[in-house]
């Protein structure tokens, strides 16, 4: 590496390769020497470990020496291959080495002086035979229980961190949380490059997984408590702010469920993996138009995920009946799933989770949430729209079309309510009542559609008892000009 | 030739601690087990690959392959009451007030 390239305020990192883990960390962990890493029983810093090792071996060029001294080797392969990572491939092209050392006090006697020397001796060896630049020490505490004397416990540690450092060894090191100090045996006094810390809590039987960056010398870092995942693609901590804007842009199209609103959108509807913004006041029609949508993807066969932040499923699916659209039998195909949600039920960060899980767990083409305004209630503007950015992000990586509902109050203007979200979206479409003389008139107009030409036209609509239909636009027009 | 007691003292290259381990596990042995046992001295800094199939943590470590089952002591073996122990060849008791 180009040595005037380093930037001389902030240390080397090693990335991670863990999705939002690099970024609080703004690149990794601290390249060529140890970090500790403590928390509870299944707190995930195994995984987390074992993550760093797999992604730098397969991501990084960088293989890597797994030391464990807590499950057996196959063990271990196995609990890591349920989320998606295969070890013993790894293992047979050389970069990855799992060394399992096992330490049992009942089968050891100590008498007289000795040292680690053999732990030592291995791992050298082990980083010698692949050419490991990364080491994962899981966990070293079992070392205290496995031997007497503490002495020469707590000597030989410091020297293999300092051993690690001479050696430009990028380490993990695990160990498990204390009462008082991070670590039960007070690791944290001898490695003091990095410490994070994880933490898995219950709250109100809704549990969540935290990740907080204490001790990082020599760089800045996120110093918040960030929830994470870990699911079937391994260890995700969010914010995802996945700030590179570099999502496939399919010109794909889609319809809006609607032939005379698809018209209005350059003939052809939506672009796939776009995002739109549907305004309107309460009872404009909001989600009937996201029926219209969601009915047309299932018709294409897609899967569609419908947040709910007002209604039960159960309200919205007789509500679309009596408007004439009939969601129901695509729940019945398994085309359409729900997830409803009250918005105060936690804060943003679970419910960003919460949406990740859903959105995981689903794997939809297209995704509704209905209304995202009653988002706004839980946190404050500035908040929302950093977790709608992560939401979008999120969404567009997966190449899904997504529909936000926005309710408008009518006291405020549009711009104050929702200048901050509608920069977000590709395409904004407002619904809106007007009434005049004695007459209420249903208008829908397309306000912005990124990529495409679009109608200038406010068009007139009404409610069939098929859904919503627009009225012909010369129709409307005349209308206007008549009263 | 497979003696009754068959032992393999690891260490990690020629340290007076290595020395005197097996200076201590040799009179012990010719105290104890004369004729009856053999000792190998694998170095792990020549053969590294070594210590995997022992388990080898701590440095020296002497491991008795035989008799089964395998038993491991480690350090320099200075305190004859615990290799004693530790080969079975001593009851445990007794010892804690020894320790």
């Amino acid at each position: 590496m180009a040595k005037n390239r380093i930037d001389r305020r902030e240390i080397q990192k090693a990335p991670t390769g863990i999705p939002g883990l690099d970024d609080i960390t703004f690149g990794g962990l601290p390249k060529g020497r140890p970090t500790l890493v403590s928390g509870g029983p299944g707190s995930g810093k195994t995984l987390l470990g074992v993550s760093f090792l797999v992604n730098g071996a397969q991501q990084f060029d960088e293989p890597g020496v797994l030391i464990t001294f807590e499950e057996n080797a196959d063990e271990l392969a196995d609990d890591v291959r349920s989320l998606g990572y295969d070890l013993d491939k790894l293992v047979e092209q050389k970069k990855l080495l799992v060394d399992y050392i096992h330490v049992d006090r009942s089968e050891i006697e100590e008498t007289g002086e000795y040292d680690l020397e053999g732990l030592f001796v291995r791992l050298e060896h082990a980083i010698k035979e692949i050419g490991a630049k990364r080491v994962m020490l899981d966990t070293i505490e079992t070392l205290f229980g496995g031997l007497q004397d503490t002495g020469i416990l707590r000597a030989e540690l410091r020297r293999l961190f300092r051993w690690l450092r001479d050696h430009k060894i990028t380490a993990v090191v695990t160990a498990e949380r204390g009462e008082q100090m991070f670590t039960r045996q007070g690791l944290e006094e001898y490695i003091t490059d990095a410490v994070i810390s994880l933490d898995h809590r219950v709250h109100e039987q809704i549990s969540t997984r935290r990740i907080r960056v204490v001790k990082y010398r020599g760089s800045t870092h996120g110093t918040n408590e960030y929830p994470f995942l870990i699911d079937r693609d391994g260890i995700t901590v969010l914010p995802v702010t996945s700030m590179l804007l570099q999502h496939e842009a399919p010109s794909e199209r889609v319809s809006s469920g609607l032939p005379a609103l698809d018209e209005m959108l350059g003939g052809k509807g939506f672009y796939r993996a776009s995002t739109v913004l549907l305004s309107g006041t309460a009872g404009s029609g909001k989600t009937t138009l996201s029926a219209h949508f969601v009915n047309a993807a299932c018709a294409r066969g897609e899967k569609c995920l419908y947040f709910l932040f007002e209604e039960s499923p159960q309200q919205m699916i007789r509500n679309m009946r009596s408007a004439g659209v009939d969601v129901q039998k695509w729940v019945e195909k398994g085309l359409l799933q729900f997830h409803a949600d009250r918005p105060s039920r936690f804060g943003l960060e679970t419910h960003l989770l919460q949406m990740h899980q859903a959105v995981e767990l689903a794997d939809p083409d297209v995704v509704v949430m209905d209304p995202i305004t009653n988002l706004m209630a839980v946190g404050t503007t500035t908040d929302v729209r950093a977790m709608l950015t992560r939401v979008i992000d999120f969404l567009k990586t997966r190449g899904v079309t997504a529909m936000f509902t926005s309710l408008t109050s009518t006291t405020q203007s549009l711009e104050h309510t929702e200048s901050m979200i509608s920069s977000l979206m590709d395409t904004w479409i407002l619904v809106a009542v007007s009434e005049q003389e004695r007459r209420r008139d249903r208008l829908i107009c397309v306000l912005k559609s990124r990529g495409m030409p679009h109608s200038d036209e406010v068009r007139s609509f009404r409610f069939t008892n098929r859904g919503i239909e627009l009225l012909p636009a010369r129709k409307a027009r005349a209308k206007r000009r008549k009263s | 030739m497979t003696a009754e007691y068959e032992l393999r003292l690891y260490v990690a290259g020629q340290t007076p601690k290595a020395a005197r381990a097996f200076a201590n596990l040799r009179k012990i042995c010719e105290e104890h087990l004369r004729g009856r046992y053999s000792i190998e001295v694998v170095d792990l800094v020549e053969n590294p690959a070594l210590g995997r199939g022992d388990q080898i943590l701590a440095l020296p470590t002497l491991v008795r392959r035989l008799p089964a089952p395998i038993k491991k002591i480690i350090g320099d073996l200075s305190n004859t009451e615990r290799v004693l122990v530790g080969l079975d060849l001593r009851p445990r008791q007794g010892l804690r007030e020894a320790s």
